[in-house]
């Protein structure tokens, strides 16, 4: 008995040794309890891509369960203020909100709690609200578009080798949410992808006017197919267009996550935001006593613009190194999306697009405000971390526009 | 005899009755019973789908108290429980009258969403051009017009061509949030049709943010109770409901009951979605009332339609919903099993009226209830 006794104690002192050394540590890692206030929960594909980024940098992080608290579910209304207010009272001394419609009412609770840094994806005022403890942030999704594009090119390439062309040129097709300029950012992108390799491409973009309707984009993407499309690509969050795809064996790049196991014959390729550095940015910063950058713009380098793996069998031949050499270059920061000075690359009623002015303030009247084209090429997300970018080139019909 | 034997064979194992009389203590006993077993088994659920509590059974208490944390462990969330159960409680009251009439409103949703349309529209065109009492009054006024407009569509219908009331309120809903979504993107250029908070017509506050509210939802649940149980207009619902025959006979001119009722429960939306509009949001979305329409319907219900005892049952969803979210945050489990958790409860209180209402005789039971009353 006194022999299990002297073990017990001998292996409670070695414990208490070992808690001793880590204690302080822990201690510093406590300082930072973050907050994630979720538009909808699990059960979307847009919210599971923000919960994975948080648990892949609470991992990164050695974060405790206690230090990450998710709220699942609030709505885009009083209810994220009461709930950002909450996170408060837990001690959460950042809170992060996904939702575009989140950030008025997040607003309310920073100007209330100067203390605690409040950081909102997808959001626009964080520039112009003069809060130094708002945030904005986003990723340069538009490269992982233009990467993805040019995936969609060389299929189409391949396709009128083969002689399958269903028209005289190639035809793609692409399933939207709203006329707002993340989505025609996201689409001209992924044109002008598409158009670096396979110069005589034309695309048909066709509106839902919801971010998730699996009926609506299924049958937008059905009648795309119908008008002739050769590949069909979306920006919405539901399986609707690539199981259209899947269906009539037209080749689809996605958005947001692979699409692989339900459609072998079809996906080629998706890009998506990995908001995992953004989380460990915000919680190192805050951890270290720094600032937060107002607004924050993920990119390829950064490791917040991904693809998924290409699916070999449906992709044309060479895609996965065409896509490596191409995320060099975007990493080294040679090449830009946009680019305005190529002759007859960005066109607008044929003419090249010299000057715009982009909507990157916030303002009742949503007036155009900022000089966005200079040294060739179109400056997104720079001014801001949210896309602005929401001119309409040539080469792109609009099938409909009321929304 | 040989009858008898042949009768008991054919016998089922046991049948239903309806219950003559409970008193209503017994009720009120059966009742907590059933819904403590309903937590009961809620706690049975929660163990075998998170896997967290099945690694340390203990945590199962820290499942019970989310109940009490959600809704009571600070005093914002003691606010925020009350405001919550307030907006439930005056869309509770509105379905009410027309309920009482036997009239299936389930158009709640709709009527106060287009409430809230109406209030947020006058904010966002006249916001800053009149001073804000006139502003708060217009949105007032345009929050009830528009709830009453919304009732009153399928109301006529039923008056004069006798249209099916259930199936018009549940198709008016449809048509509501298609009415918000075009004025989203009508009002917001940029294609992201979101409005966010506007900066114009917010309800003033007293105390807390959320005090004036409460209180019009109190004031809101006296009044009703005394128009329905001690005004003509009550009786001549209450008639209406028991049998349109006799309404009639007694002189009631039925349609115009029922396009009263109707006027004023889409009034009392009108009212709610205006506590919406302009007390908490200043916004509208095609959430903006979340389903609470629908929720009210029950809470009604289970209230027997009384507007004192649907305190009890507003307060009782609102706790439930408050607790299963923190259920969610604190356990850490996906969004879909605060549902499961309501799902449950819920369905052992209306499972428990049954049981108030009728009670099961079983074969060897009935024969004795027989034999006994034979005796009588």
């Amino acid at each position: 008995m006194k022999k299990y006794l002297a073990l017990v104690l001998v292996l409670v002192l070695t414990v208490s040794l070992f808690a001793g050394c880590s204690a302080p540590k822990k201690e510093e890692a406590k300082q930072v309890k973050l907050g994630v206030i979720l538009l909808h929960s699990e059960n979307s594909t847009y919210d599971m891509n923000f919960i994975n980024g948080v648990m892949e940098a609470k991992k990164n992080l050695g974060l405790s369960d206690d230090q990450v608290i998710l709220v699942r579910d609030i709505p885009e209304s009083q209810e994220c203020t009461d709930a950002a207010l909450d996170l408060v009272d837990e001690g959460c001394n950042i809170i992060f909100a996904n939702s575009f419609g989140h950030e008025t009412y997040l607003l309310e609770a920073a100007k209330k709690h100067p203390e605690v840094q409040f950081c909102h994806a997808t959001g626009t005022m964080a520039h112009t609200a003069n809060l130094s403890n708002f945030h904005n942030a986003f990723a340069a999704i538009y490269e992982g578009r233009y990467l993805a594009g040019v995936a969609a090119g060389m299929k189409l390439n391949e396709i009128k080798e083969a002689g399958n062309l269903k028209g005289e040129v190639p035809l793609m097709g692409y399933v939207g949410a709203f006329t707002y300029a993340e989505v025609i950012s996201g689409y001209t992108s992924f044109y002008l992808g598409a158009k670096s390799v396979c110069p005589d491409v034309k695309m048909k973009v066709q509106f839902t006017g919801s971010w998730y309707d699996e009926k609506e984009e299924k049958s937008a993407a059905e009648s795309l197919i119908a008008a002739g499309a050769d590949l069909i690509s979306q920006h919405a969050d539901s399986m609707g267009a690539p199981t259209a795809c899947e269906n009539a064996n037209i080749p689809n790049v996605s958005y947001n996550g692979s699409t692989v196991d339900s459609c072998p014959n079809t996906f080629i390729v998706a890009s998506r935001i990995n908001w995992a550095p953004y989380f460990e940015y915000i919680v190192n910063q805050t951890k270290n006593g720094e600032k937060i950058a107002t607004d924050w713009t993920g990119t390829i380098a950064t490791g917040s613009v991904v693809l998924t793996d290409v699916n070999t069998k449906a992709a044309a031949e060479g895609t996965v190194e065409a896509l490596e050499a191409l995320k060099k270059e975007f990493t080294a920061g040679t090449k830009h999306v946009f680019d305005t000075a190529t002759e007859g690359f960005i066109t607008v009623g044929g003419e090249a697009l010299t000057t715009y002015m982009a909507d990157v303030d916030t303002d009742p009247d949503y007036k155009a405000d900022t000089e966005a084209v200079a040294d060739g090429y179109f400056h997104e997300s720079e001014k801001r971390s949210a896309p602005y970018f929401d001119v309409k080139i040539d080469g792109i019909e609009l099938v409909n526009t009321a929304f | 005899m040989r009858v008898k034997k042949a009768n008991a064979v054919q016998e089922p194992l046991f049948h239903l009755a309806k219950r003559s009389e409970i008193a209503v203590w017994k009720a009120w006993v059966i009742r907590l019973a059933v819904i403590l077993l309903g937590f009961i088994v809620c706690g049975l659920a929660a163990f075998v789908l998170i896997e967290k509590l099945q690694d340390d059974p203990s945590k199962i208490v820290d499942f019970y108290k989310c109940f009490y944390k959600g809704a009571f462990s600070t005093s914002r969330k003691l606010w925020k429980f009350l405001k919550n159960m307030a907006i439930l409680q005056c869309i509770s009251l509105a379905v009410t009258p027309a309920f009482r009439m036997r009239f299936w409103n389930i158009g709640a949703e709709g009527q106060t969403l287009v409430s809230v349309l109406g209030c947020i529209a006058v904010a966002f065109y006249l916001g800053g051009t009149v001073p804000a009492g006139v502003l708060l009054v217009l949105m007032f006024v345009a929050a009830v017009l528009c709830g009453m407009i919304w009732a009153l569509i399928p109301a006529l219908f039923k008056a004069r061509w006798n249209t099916n009331e259930t199936l018009f309120t549940l198709m008016m809903n449809y048509v509501a949030t298609f009415l918000v979504s075009y004025f989203l993107i009508v009002w917001v250029p940029s294609g992201s049709s979101t409005l966010g908070k506007l900066n114009y017509g917010k309800l003033p506050s007293f105390g807390h943010d959320y005090l004036v509210i409460i209180l019009i939802a109190l004031i809101l649940t006296i009044g009703l109770y005394i128009y329905l149980k001690h005004s003509k207009h009550g009786y001549e619902i209450s008639v209406v409901g028991e049998s349109v025959r006799t309404a009639q006979y007694s002189g009631i001119n039925v349609k115009k009951v029922i396009i009263r009722t109707m006027a004023v429960s889409g009034m009392l939306c009108g009212l709610s979605g205006f506590l919406i509009g302009a007390g908490l949001d200043q916004s509208v979305t095609t959430e903006s009332v979340g389903g609470q329409g629908f929720t009210a319907i029950m809470v009604s219900w289970l209230a027997k339609f009384n507007p004192l005892v649907m305190l009890l049952t507003s307060g009782l969803i609102s706790l439930l919903n408050s607790g299963a979210a923190q259920i969610s945050q604190d356990l850490n489990v996906n969004g879909a099993f605060p549902d499961v958790i309501t799902g449950i409860i819920l369905f052992f209180i209306i499972g428990c009226e049954f049981f108030i209402n009728y009670r099961i005789i079983f074969r060897k039971r009935s024969q004795s209830i027989l034999n006994k009353e034979g005796v009588k």
